[in-house]
């Protein structure tokens, strides 16, 4: 690998070590891995405009949809599953947390705020970067080592347009749709546990949902999945493009260890940004 | 001599600290087939990466038609580039398309055609690359040999005016190499293509090269014919060309060109004036409709096969062989005048008759598809030499009388 401008200061200052190295190697460590992040970062944000700006183009329809059957369609499943269960889980906590105030009735509010404007935008982007997130670092990284990503220039094929874009067109229409999945069926896992297995009554739980969410509380959500897809999509995007690049790994370790970094990267962009855009929005 | 097509005037190229060029200067001609050679890890790779645009100059100018690339206007810079095709070294098929697909894709996705004009474009290609039964097959299903074509076939579909082809034949044993090497000579001779290739196959790709660049020490040291690197003194020659060449030629198994001549120059530097020695040459004919029928691998394994019965043949008598051509071996009987040679000629033809060319078949067949048929012709020339004479001129006479010694149409013909 190619060593960089800082590496060689590194080198030729590296002979004799000063009074007060020592001390300053973990701020160094630390400045030169924040600094690699924020590098990162730009470069990310760069490459998801660059990709954002082709996905108008005439061609992209057809590679759109085919991207968002993979990514959107069917990650479905995972979706109705996870979401049934956390809808569950909900009404079983609030039911039990609110059964000591004889406030019961109320388990249908705490589902659904909940799910619509936390749970559902969050966990369907974990979910989706941890089915479709990870397997788009590991398929563009194969195509970055095997050089099929090279093929694509020779061939005067844009490898953004052609590979990225569609991802990101998908991601973007994905996101929101199966958050609102998410939502939906999570709503139904409540009532199953509220109403259906504790005896909630119905009438109420509905009427609760359907009091307690407004359209702001939905389109917040909606804003969340839009902006989680923005983040999954480009970092996830941009780790496989960029695999050959790592300085700590080549071929197939370097997309592994891409993927690692992606889901990792992404799970924790996706808190950050919830946490972000809940203080801008709130 | 005509304007370059692809020149390169003092490119230098680094990563980081490591210098890969410096200071390269090169000229590539059109319709020609020019390779180039050098130590693995040299920088050729990265050298063909800059002629197709992948990789830009640190410093220096590249040249298309004469005209610097860089001062090129985006619009021609890219009609330029687009008239390049490459071959990577592992083929960078698409795993997840079939060899229709991976091959329909530049079209697809460069041009305005109908699905059915790039349908039988694609099926042309496909035809011409002997691909038929691989079309609907993923790239996985392929042998390297069907995977080269496939990648090939992908390069031509273009029809591009310059492909360039890095390690054409990396990983494939020796009659698949100079399968891959005789299909590009050949495609290049039927579409008339500029082909720049990057090989270490020394010396097989002589035989199908107009020109050879070498890199040695990130600089390139030679420019110029086969021939003219036979006389070219510089230490890339023993650090380089000998470690690649090693002493025998792969293929065939006798001896390389350059270990012929020396023992060709041993052998005569103690003969009086007036002694004599013959050449016999040796050649399979109709080798263009071999391989149209029987394919390349095939006709390759049918020059490895009579190449090693030469090479037992007449080594067993104290005669030494090489490979001339592609299809042509080349014997010197050093003690023997012609009358001699005549005799020897006259058993070995009798035996070659009797085993050689139908152990010639034998080996083409087991490359061949079951049933394919073709007619194998043996020609045989002898000429005398003396020691001052130059043995290409003997040689050349020797070519002068061929003469048909053998043929055979199938297993049951003779």
């Amino acid at each position: 690998m190619a060593l960089t401008a800082h590496d060689r200061g590194s080198q030729e200052n590296g002979a004799g070590l000063q009074p007060g190295t020592l001390w300053s190697r973990p701020f160094a460590a630390v400045g030169k891995a924040v600094i690699a992040w924020i590098d990162n970062l730009g470069a990310s944000a760069i490459f998801f405009i660059l990709a954002l700006i082709k996905i108008f183009r005439y061609d992209q329809l057809s590679k759109g949809m085919q991207q968002l059957y993979y990514i959107g369609a069917r990650s479905t499943a995972i979706i109705i599953l996870v979401g049934l269960f956390t809808g569950m889980v909900l009404g079983l906590q609030s039911y039990y947390a609110l059964v000591k105030f004889g406030a019961q009735g109320a388990v249908g509010t705490l589902v659904a705020l909940s799910l619509v404007r936390e749970l559902g935008p969050v966990l369907t982007a974990i979910m989706i970067t941890a089915r479709a997130g990870s397997a788009i670092t590991a398929e563009v990284g194969i195509l970055r080592i095997s050089e099929q990503i090279d093929a694509l220039h020779t061939m005067r094929i844009d490898p953004l347009a052609y590979l990225i874009s569609p991802r990101i067109t998908a991601s973007i229409i994905g996101f929101p749709v199966l958050t609102a999945v998410f939502d939906l069926v999570g709503i139904m896992g409540g009532y199953i546990s509220g109403v259906l297995l504790l005896g909630v009554n119905a009438g109420t739980y509905f009427h609760r949902v359907q009091a307690s969410l407004e359209m702001k509380d939905i389109t917040e959500g909606f804003i969340k999945a839009l902006v989680f897809s923005v983040i999954v999509s480009s970092v996830c995007c941009f780790h496989g493009y960029f695999a050959h690049m790592r300085t700590d790994s080549h071929g197939a370790k370097a997309v592994g260890l891409s993927t690692t970094s992606a889901v990792v990267t992404s799970c924790v962009l996706i808190l950050v940004a919830d946490y972000v855009v809940t203080s801008l929005l709130i | 001599m005509d304007t370059p097509l692809i020149e390169f005037r003092d490119v230098t190229k680094r990563f980081g600290a490591i210098t890969i060029l410096e200071r390269i200067n090169l000229k590539i001609y059109e319709g020609q087939i020019t390779t180039i050679i050098g130590l693995s890890g040299g920088g050729k790779t990265v050298l063909l990466k800059h002629m197709i645009g992948l990789l830009k100059p640190d410093t220096g100018t590249i040249l298309f038609r004469g005209e610097p690339i860089a001062k090129m206007k985006k619009a021609q810079a890219d009609a330029s580039l687009a008239r390049m095709s490459f071959m990577f070294q592992d083929n960078a098929l698409f795993d997840s398309m079939t060899v229709r697909e991976n091959i329909a894709l530049p079209l697809k996705e460069t041009t305005n055609l109908k699905k059915a004009e790039i349908d039988k474009q694609v099926m042309a290609r496909i035809e011409q690359t002997e691909l038929v039964d691989a079309a609907e097959k993923f790239p996985s299903e392929l042998s390297g040999g069907m995977q080269k074509r496939a990648a090939l076939a992908r390069a031509l579909v273009t029809d591009p005016q310059i492909i360039l082809f890095d390690e054409p034949t990396a990983g494939q044993d020796p009659v698949r190499k100079n399968a891959i090497l005789s299909m590009i000579a050949q495609s290049q001779r039927k579409f008339g293509f500029t082909a720049v290739l990057v090989s270490h196959e020394i010396p097989d790709v002589y035989f199908i090269s107009n020109r050879i660049l070498a890199l040695y020490n990130r600089e390139i040291v030679f420019q110029g014919t086969p021939e003219e690197l036979e006389n070219f003194d510089h230490p890339f020659k023993d650090e380089v060309l000998h470690s690649m060449e090693g002493l025998q030629e792969e293929l065939s198994g006798l001896h390389s060109k350059r270990q012929f001549k020396v023992l060709y120059h041993s052998q005569m530097k103690h003969r009086a004036r007036g002694e004599t020695y013959t050449v016999a040459v040796f050649s399979l004919d109709s080798l263009e409709s071999i391989i149209a029928i029987l394919g390349h691998e095939a006709a390759q394994e049918a020059i490895r096969s009579m190449g090693s019965y030469i090479d037992k043949h007449f080594g067993a008598i104290g005669g030494f062989s090489t490979r001339h051509h592609t299809n042509e071996f080349v014997t010197v009987l050093p003690y023997s005048e012609l009358d001699e040679a005549r005799d020897i000629l006259k058993e070995f033809i009798e035996d070659f008759r009797e085993h050689g060319i139908r152990d010639i078949w034998a080996g083409a067949s087991r490359r061949a598809a079951p049933g394919e048929c073709a007619e194998f012709t043996v020609l045989a020339g002898l000429a005398q030499g003396q020691p001052i004479a130059d043995i290409d001129a003997v040689i050349a006479s020797a070519e002068s009388q061929l003469k048909e010694i053998s043929r055979m149409q199938c297993p049951a013909g003779g």
